[in-house]
């Protein structure tokens, strides 16, 4: 019997690849959130964008035959969703909350109205860069088969991390989050502010959803989120608004969510259901161990509806 | 999601297009010879009908008695199997007179086609899955279903002849009798070929989780699977990423020949058409529709996709010979001595349970060389 598997070593290599590959659609939708929430403002509506950037991504893919233009169609939609929002929000006594929710099944709805036709097509997948030519196990190899979206990904949580602190930019989307006094104080339109931080938020949520669509799984239908939207959200507020700890909360989830299956192929079967539970036990064991009896939700943008 | 404002503009036209079909159509609801020429049938589907999996094979069938003289067909898909569906079964009834529901998904049937049965008695009710029992449910209802296992037998064979690593996976949603047993029949198919073969299998513990379903798939190639086969609703994921693996791949539900192209080994399908034809001549006809509905490959349930072009000269013909065994009638997949994965003896010697034996309806346990637990 000629054995091509690579026993134990799967597992830790599989929660590597699985962190990698899994993560991404988490990455963008958190860093988009995180930068609505920033200024002040909650958009529980992403998983609707998500699964709305997933289609548009697919549809355009299969029209064009360009993923690329997928990904950007899918930006535009998401930009979009988050501009309606925005402005639905800007209105007094309007609850971003409940809106948010509302455009979360006015987002899935559409998509499964407008996708139904892309279920069977087949659309050109996104390019990945082979990064494991160096080795000669293929299984290394397919685990280094990194999507170009995961290094914009990983490349944009530090640069919000910087620029949240260094730019203008930055600074007026931290004093709208933290004070709509203090921002109209300073001449700066908190609606704008926030219009504009929804609707990039949206954008990159979207592009958390063509990388569903195009890369992995790879696919168009009407599960294809299994809740990575409504997921990421709260991923923020585990990552206390901090755009490199959502990049690590992200990559945490997705190697987690890798367990369950990497444990079974390598004979460990009993009890996949807790395995399949690990990232939520994961997420209470950090909280409660970085839980502080002193401070509560350190970090939050002081305008959030969550801490008002 | 939810469904809320249509279906409650529909309970309130309800009362007055029952009157209405009551009173001034009678043919809606009248006497079979009446429905001979005109009979409304409605198809239930939880999920989207073009799936490449359950729904689509489902679909299919629904497609093929759409072209019988007389049929309208009325459809909607991504119910769920909650008081939504006793909602869209009553709008069928109500406003769309059909006469002949098949509700398809299994948590349809208890309690939601039941209600719909006593409230309806006129129609009739066939649910795909579930267990009828005669003088527990009503006349009005009945279940058929199709003996697929064979079908992951012969998947098994095309398997056996293409695996280099002598490892095959199957990812599998829940440990369910049925599931079960396409994962023993899966193995047993493989080892009648070389009995060194081995099945890895993975439960993602949902019927339809694109994501855990790829990992799954990723994980059995990198333990060195090299032929995969599936138990998911849909299985366009398992297809798609063990094929761009570079594995092969054995369909099931339906043919999922265009997504792994020369992967694509063969696979178990549903040709619900031959089923829901019978029905509807039964129907037309004034004869008896059946309560308890069965049949595999030899009844015309389930058919093989076509072989793809990666099975060998040899194979084929291994596969051909124990497809014309089972066409006779002859065959059993479960023959004794077969013992579990944890070495207790299953099936005695001398015992060889026929496709539709009740001991395999209740099988909990995976048979030697499968790799895997059910819980």
């Amino acid at each position: 019997m000629e054995d091509t598997g690579i026993g134990l070593w799967g597992v830790p290599l599989a929660i590597f690849a699985g962190a990698i590959r899994v993560s991404t659609p988490f990455i963008f939708v958190s860093l988009g959130e995180t930068i609505t929430e920033r200024s002040g403002r909650i958009n529980l509506g992403l998983e609707g964008t998500l699964v709305f950037g997933a289609m548009t991504a697919y549809a355009v893919a299969v029209m064009t035959g360009s993923p690329t233009l997928g990904v950007l169609a899918a930006m535009a939609t998401g930009a979009l969703f988050g501009t309606i929002h925005g402005w639905i929000c800007k209105w007094p006594k309007v609850n971003d909350i409940a809106i948010g929710i509302a455009m979360m099944q006015f987002g899935l709805g559409l998509a499964f109205f407008l996708g139904k036709s892309f279920i069977q097509p087949v659309a050109p997948k996104l390019p990945s860069i082979p990064l494991g030519t160096w080795s000669a196990v293929p299984q290394v190899q397919a685990a280094l088969n990194i999507n170009v979206l995961f290094f914009i990904g990983a490349a944009l949580a530090l640069f919000l991390f910087w620029a949240f602190k260094n730019t203008r930019i930055g600074l007026i989307l931290r004093v709208v989050g933290d004070s709509t006094d203090a921002a109209r104080a300073m001449g700066i339109s908190p609606d704008r502010v926030r219009l504009l931080a929804t609707a990039a938020g949206g954008s990159l949520a979207a592009i958390g959803g063509a990388y569903l669509s195009l890369y992995y799984p790879g696919s168009w239908n009407e599960g294809i989120s299994s809740g990575q939207g409504l997921m990421a959200v709260a991923l923020v507020i585990f990552a206390r608004w901090n755009p490199i700890g959502c990049f690590l909360a992200a990559l945490l989830f997705g190697g987690a969510g890798a367990l369950g299956p990497a444990l079974q192929s390598v004979g460990v079967t009993q009890g996949y259901y807790l395995f399949y539970a690990a990232p939520y036990v994961l997420t209470l064991i950090i909280l409660i161990a970085t839980s502080s009896p002193t401070r509560s939700l350190a970090g939050a943008p002081g305008a959030l509806s969550l801490t008002k | 999601m939810t469904k809320l404002l249509p279906m409650n503009r529909r309970n309130f036209l309800q009362a007055s297009a029952a009157g209405l079909a009551a009173g001034t159509v009678p043919g809606l609801f009248g006497s079979q010879a009446m429905a001979q020429t005109a009979l409304t049938v409605g198809f239930i589907y939880v999920g989207p009908k073009d799936d490449y999996g359950y729904n689509q094979a489902h679909a299919e069938g629904a497609a093929v008695i759409k072209k019988m003289p007389g049929i309208t067909l009325v459809e909607e898909e991504n119910v769920p199997e909650t008081v939504d569906v006793q909602k869209t079964m009553e709008s069928m009834i109500n406003l769309d007179g059909a006469t002949l529901l098949f509700p398809t998904s299994f948590g349809y049937f208890d309690p939601h086609m039941l209600a719909m049965a006593a409230k309806y008695p006129k129609v009739q009710f066939r649910h795909c899955g579930g267990l009828w029992t005669e003088g527990k449910n009503p006349m009005n209802t009945g279940s058929y279903f199709g003996y697929i296992g064979q079908g992951q037998y012969l998947n098994g064979i095309a398997a056996a002849y293409a695996t280099k690593s002598k490892k095959i996976g199957f990812v599998a949603a829940k440990p369910i009798p049925q599931v079960v047993q396409n994962i023993n029949s899966f193995l047993l198919g493989a080892r009648s070929v070389d009995p060194t073969i081995t099945c890895q299998v993975i439960f993602t513990g949902e019927w339809s989780l694109a994501v855990k379903e790829a990992e799954a798939t990723n994980a059995l190639v990198d333990q060195g699977a090299d032929v995969i086969t599936c138990h998911v609703d849909s299985p366009k994921v398992v297809v798609e990423t063990a094929a761009r693996r570079g594995a092969f791949v054995c369909g099931y539900h339906a043919d999922q020949s265009a997504l792994a192209k020369d992967k694509y080994l063969t696979g178990a399908e549903w040709a619900w058409g031959n089923v829901y034809t019978n029905f509807i001549k039964a129907a037309q006809s004034g004869g008896k529709l059946g309560n308890f509905v069965r049949g595999g490959l030899k009844d015309g349930f389930v058919k093989m996709s076509p072989l793809g072009p990666a099975v060998s000269a040899e194979g084929r013909k291994k596969f051909e010979a124990t497809l014309a065994e089972i066409m006779s009638g002859k065959f059993s997949v479960f023959k004794g001595p077969i013992k579990d994965n944890k070495g207790n003896v299953v099936v005695t010697a001398g015992t060889a349970f026929a496709e539709d034996a009740i001991e395999l309806e209740s099988m909990g346990y995976l048979v030697e060389g499968v790799v895997g637990s059910t819980s």
